[in-house]
């Protein structure tokens, strides 16, 4: 009776949470879907959920007006770049910062986190003036920079938090078998950070992938990524539903299908701290 | 296997001298279709030039403004063909920022553009800007729709005829609304089409002494017919319409009438992408009774190259090309006469294929030539224009006007009070921008 | 336990990071405060002149100012409670015994990966557009007139579009911190006959305290800066009525290509963004004991 009642109770939970899942889904759904349409049927009223003529002829399209590959290329160099030069920079802060904490190391944290409250738009001249004269406009590693500055202190922070879970006795232990500082990171710390740091850098990879601001307005065709490629989409002459669609679902598909098969990487270190 | 360092050395110098040789231009345009025609046969031009390589940047015509004006101002030098349009051809050129297209090829025939549109591409009769497509603006109407409603639309119709025109017309059962305009905040949006209907209403922008002129009876009729039209007639969400939305909406015939740039005429009568393709009539832009002015809206996108580039000879061969007699034959060839970007040459409406195939051709060109871009407006002004005011302050404030009078269609405040705001903003901004000069 | 050694590899450590910080923020910030004190204009070159605080004046009585400020704070407002309150319910939802939940975690993180850009898009067309719309459609087939979402309601149309943006964020924090939670800690109240109201704003809701200072610390500074939905669905109108303080200054700076005044905005931007941040460490400070 009561097994029978609580694996009701579970029936009703999953078929509750299908649904909530799938209405947060489903504006996905919907442009993979629109994007196998024909400009035609994809504003029919009413609209067909799956019943109609499966059609490529949108991606063909797109591929036919834009070098879809290059700007994914671009975008791989991009994210991947600015994470790796990021976390190069930012384990070792993280690093002192967890484990010789001084008098300023909170202000320090809080400083850096405030550094990404400016808004990009009010220093935007200034930092094309800048790249100009360093010929950095259009260049991919004037871009791996930027995005690896701006996401700097989110990086910091994350790996910061998650530094700190690491018990000090075991460093301890360490340093009392005569580690140096060198073996004390690559042979004690490493391996315990390793979860935290793919978390990091899954969160970075993502964060870095999305940003349309920067990535939009310091280049022009050679260094630019895709969401430079789905500007180019944003409102044509005419019906395009589906073309947007396809350039939509070419965009987002690699990040999304990164982060479905690394989602528990991802959460496993995505607490900044929130849990103790 | 191992090759010896000398060998690898000419191979890599090799392979430099070639990337040099093959020279890149990256050209800047926007995404509108006659744009992506022609990037899709750029082809034939890279054929003819193997030397030069093509790079692409195609972006949304806000986008694309504020990427290029950026770049142009601060001498970025990242593009070397940028689609530009005749508001910024003359403000550009006096600062220096265009270089003037002088020596094009002797087939390219420049005297063949038309009068009207080079005259506002040329500062001291030099011209700065080869015109890719031109455009005035007129009615777009359903003949089914106004057979079936009892109307008739003149050639040269009044506003009083597009009102009752729109009335007879709507039936938002069928959702079927009787007139389409835009209403989507932007100088080039909503303003493009409010300016030329105040011109049309008889009212100007500034007197001679730049004092803006909102309070005027002009702009007061002017803004309460359009909202008044809108509101009744006009499709749900107008305030978020420009030119993209409401043609999708006149191709999927929900719209009975659509006043906007003659260049839509193409894609409307195209019945590859139009429902209602075999339709369409036309007709001039209206006007108040009593005031002689239609408009006067006057747009071409154009194709400049910047002081900055690298390669202005490669740079000009393409907009040579892109501009030619010889490209308009080759996108008829392709698909079609009626195809042909329009607007920008005498010979293109001479044609007896075009006009055959094109029956909006001569209305377009009517159009074209009634503009008076010295004198957009009955009365006395200290500016020339056409649907825009050619100061370089017009952006700011026309958009700031604009969100004013889109607002207005939203339903979130009184004609009355967007024309007091505009008043307002305007006021300010052109204090700001220390005017009078 | 630091050894002078150690502090001070520590402090060259940290360098890098800092200085790199610090130039990144002093150098364009400099700059941009000398460009607010200069009459500026992008396409009127040759024209720079000093003019002391002119474009401080007319930004700070611009109307449209006092707009964008109430404007950012509804939007950053409206995003955290939907994100939050949406964010502890769902968490508790999947927290639950359920078949298939490695799924239903997939389908609710995917708004997070999705570029802001296209979901802007995706949601002003193929959603809200008043004719072609899906909800257009839904409404016309239950007979129903179509809501104009951008024009009508344009601001909560956008904290609708940013909230479902965030939502998986601040669900994924919540859950990780949930699951943390002493199970024998919830069972002893149970058998002590609380009630799951009780149990949920007694035990749960300050165990997520410290979770939820994360998500509006992280989420408040990147809604501060929202702008790609507002210039693709609505361009900060109609009117004012979605102008936030970003989209003013890139209104001011690249709309109408004021480089002085859209820097005075960038100053006064930064300041409010610093009010907002030192509230925000305040709290910080207090719950998260960094």
């Amino acid at each position: 009776m009561a097994r029978s009642a609580s694996s009701r109770r579970k029936l009703g939970m999953t078929l509750f949470a299908w649904a909530i899942g799938i209405l947060i889904f489903f504006p996905v759904l919907w442009t993979v879907l629109t994007s196998f349409k024909t400009e035609a049927e994809a504003i029919a009223s009413p609209p067909s959920f799956l019943l109609f003529d499966w059609t490529l002829e949108n991606y063909v399209e797109v591929q036919e007006r834009s070098n879809y590959f290059r700007h994914f290329w671009n975008s791989v160099v991009i994210s991947l770049g600015s994470t790796v030069l990021g976390l190069v920079i930012a384990i070792p802060a993280a690093w002192s910062m967890a484990f010789v904490p001084a008098k300023r190391t909170k202000d320090v944290l809080m400083w850096m986190l405030s550094t990404k409250m400016l808004p990009p738009v009010g220093v935007l001249i200034p930092i094309y003036l800048i790249f100009r004269n360093l010929g950095l406009l259009d260049t991919v590693g004037g871009l791996v920079i930027v995005l690896m500055l701006i996401n700097l202190p989110i990086i910091i922070w994350m790996l910061f938090t998650y530094f700190r879970e690491i018990p000090g006795e075991i460093l301890e232990a360490a340093r009392m078998d005569g580690a140096g500082l060198k073996a004390e990171i690559i042979h004690v710390l490493t391996p315990m950070a390793v979860p935290g740091i793919a978390s990091t850098m899954l969160l970075n990879i993502i964060l870095a992938w999305n940003e349309a601001f920067w990535t939009l307005n310091l280049t022009a065709a050679k260094a630019a990524p895709l969401t430079a490629f789905i500007a180019s989409y944003s409102s044509p002459e005419g019906l395009f539903y589906a073309k947007l669609s396809a350039a939509s679902t070419m965009a987002i598909a690699p990040i999304l299908i990164l982060g479905w098969f690394s989602q528990k990487q991802l959460v496993r270190g995505l607490t900044f701290g929130a849990v103790k | 296997m191992s090759y010896p360092a000398w060998l690898v050395g000419a191979a890599s110098v090799l392979a430099l001298t070639t990337a040099a040789n093959a020279e890149t231009i990256t050209i800047a345009t926007v995404n509108n279709g006659d744009m992506i025609r022609m990037q899709k046969l750029a082809d034939a031009f890279t054929k003819d030039h193997p030397d030069i390589e093509l790079e692409w940047v195609t972006l949304e015509e806000n986008t694309l403004r504020q990427r290029v004006t950026q770049d142009i101002a601060t001498n970025g030098g990242q593009f070397d063909v940028m689609t530009i349009g005749n508001y910024e051809v003359p403000l550009w050129a006096k600062q220096d920022w265009l270089l003037p297209l002088e020596g094009m090829p002797e087939r390219y025939d420049a005297d063949d553009i038309l009068p009207a549109i080079a005259g506002g591409l040329s500062v001291d009769d030099t011209l700065y800007a080869a015109p890719f497509y031109g455009e005035s603006a007129m009615l777009m109407y359903r003949t089914d729709l106004a057979e079936k409603a009892g109307v008739t639309i003149p050639d040269q119709p009044t506003w009083a005829d597009i009102k009752a025109a729109a009335e007879a017309m709507t039936d938002k059962d069928n959702e079927i609304y009787g007139i389409c305009l835009r209403g989507k905040a932007g100088w080039g949006e909503n303003m493009a089409f409010i300016t030329a209907m105040s011109n049309s209403y008889g009212a100007r922008w500034f007197d001679m002494d730049w004092k803006p002129q909102f309070e005027s009876e002009e702009w007061k009729a002017t803004l309460t017919d359009y909202l008044d039209m809108m509101n009744n007639y006009g499709p749900p969400g107008a305030s978020s319409n420009g030119f993209n939305e409401n043609l999708a909406l006149f191709q999927q015939g929900k719209c009975g009438m659509w006043i906007d740039a003659t260049v839509a005429a193409s894609f409307v009568t195209d019945p590859d992408d139009s429902t209602v393709a075999d339709k369409v009539g036309f007709a001039q832009f209206p006007n108040k009774e009593g005031v002689d002015n239609h408009g006067n809206w006057l747009w071409s996108w154009n194709l400049a190259i910047p002081k900055s580039t690298n390669s202005p000879d490669a740079a000009k061969a393409f907009v040579a090309w892109a501009t030619s007699k010889g490209y308009t034959d080759l996108v008829a060839e392709q698909e079609g006469w009626a195809a042909a970007p329009p607007g920008t040459r005498t010979s293109l409406y001479e044609n007896p294929e075009y006009q055959k195939a094109a029956p909006f051709a001569e209305m377009t060109l009517n159009s074209i030539n009634a503009v008076d871009t010295k004198k957009p407006s009955v009365q006395e002004i200290p500016y020339t224009g056409a649907q825009f005011v050619a100061i370089p302050e017009f952006q700011g404030i026309g958009t700031a006007v604009g969100q004013m009078f889109s607002a207005a269609l939203a339903g979130q405040m009184s004609a009355d009070q967007a024309l007091q705001n505009a008043q307002n903003v305007t006021n300010r901004e052109m204090m700001k921008a220390g005017y009078p000069k | 336990m630091a050894t002078a050694h150690s502090r001070s590899a520590a402090r060259l450590m940290i360098s890098p990071a800092v200085l790199l910080l610090l130039g990144w923020m002093a150098i364009p910030l400099s700059m941009t405060i000398y460009f607010s004190f200069q009459r500026y204009n992008l396409l009127m070159p040759g024209t720079n002149e000093f003019i002391g605080f002119l474009n401080y004046r007319f930004f700070l009585t611009d109307p449209a100012f006092f707009a964008a400020l109430i404007n950012t704070l509804v939007l950053v407002g409206g995003v955290l409670v939907i994100t939050i309150v949406g964010g502890v319910l769902l968490a508790l939802l999947l927290d639950q015994p359920m078949w298939g939940q490695g799924i239903v975690r997939i389908l609710v993180i995917a708004p997070f990966f999705v570029m802001p850009t296209v979901s802007a898009l995706v949601w002003k067309n193929m959603f809200m557009n008043p004719v072609n719309g899906l909800f257009a459609n839904i409404a016309k087939g239950l007979g129903l007139q179509p809501f104009d979402f951008l024009g009508q309601a344009p601001l909560a149309s956008i904290i609708l579009i940013v909230a479902w943006q965030w939502l998986p964020f601040a669900t994924l924090i919540l859950l990780t911190a949930l699951q943390s939670l002493d199970s024998e800690q919830l069972e002893a109240a149970e058998m002590d006959g609380a009630s799951p109201v009780r149990r949920f704003f007694h035990i749960m809701l300050p165990h997520l305290a410290r979770a939820i200072t994360v998500v509006v610390l992280i989420q408040t500074i990147f809604l501060l800066s929202v702008f790609a939905e507002i210039l693709v669905t609505t361009n900060g109108g109609p009117g004012y009525a979605t102008t936030n303080i970003t989209y003013l200054v890139y209104a001011q700076s690249l709309l109408q290509f004021d480089v002085g005044g859209g820097s005075a905005g960038g100053v006064v931007a930064v300041i409010l963004a610093n009010i907002v941040a030192i509230f925000l460490m305040r709290m910080i400070g207090k719950n998260l004991d960094v």
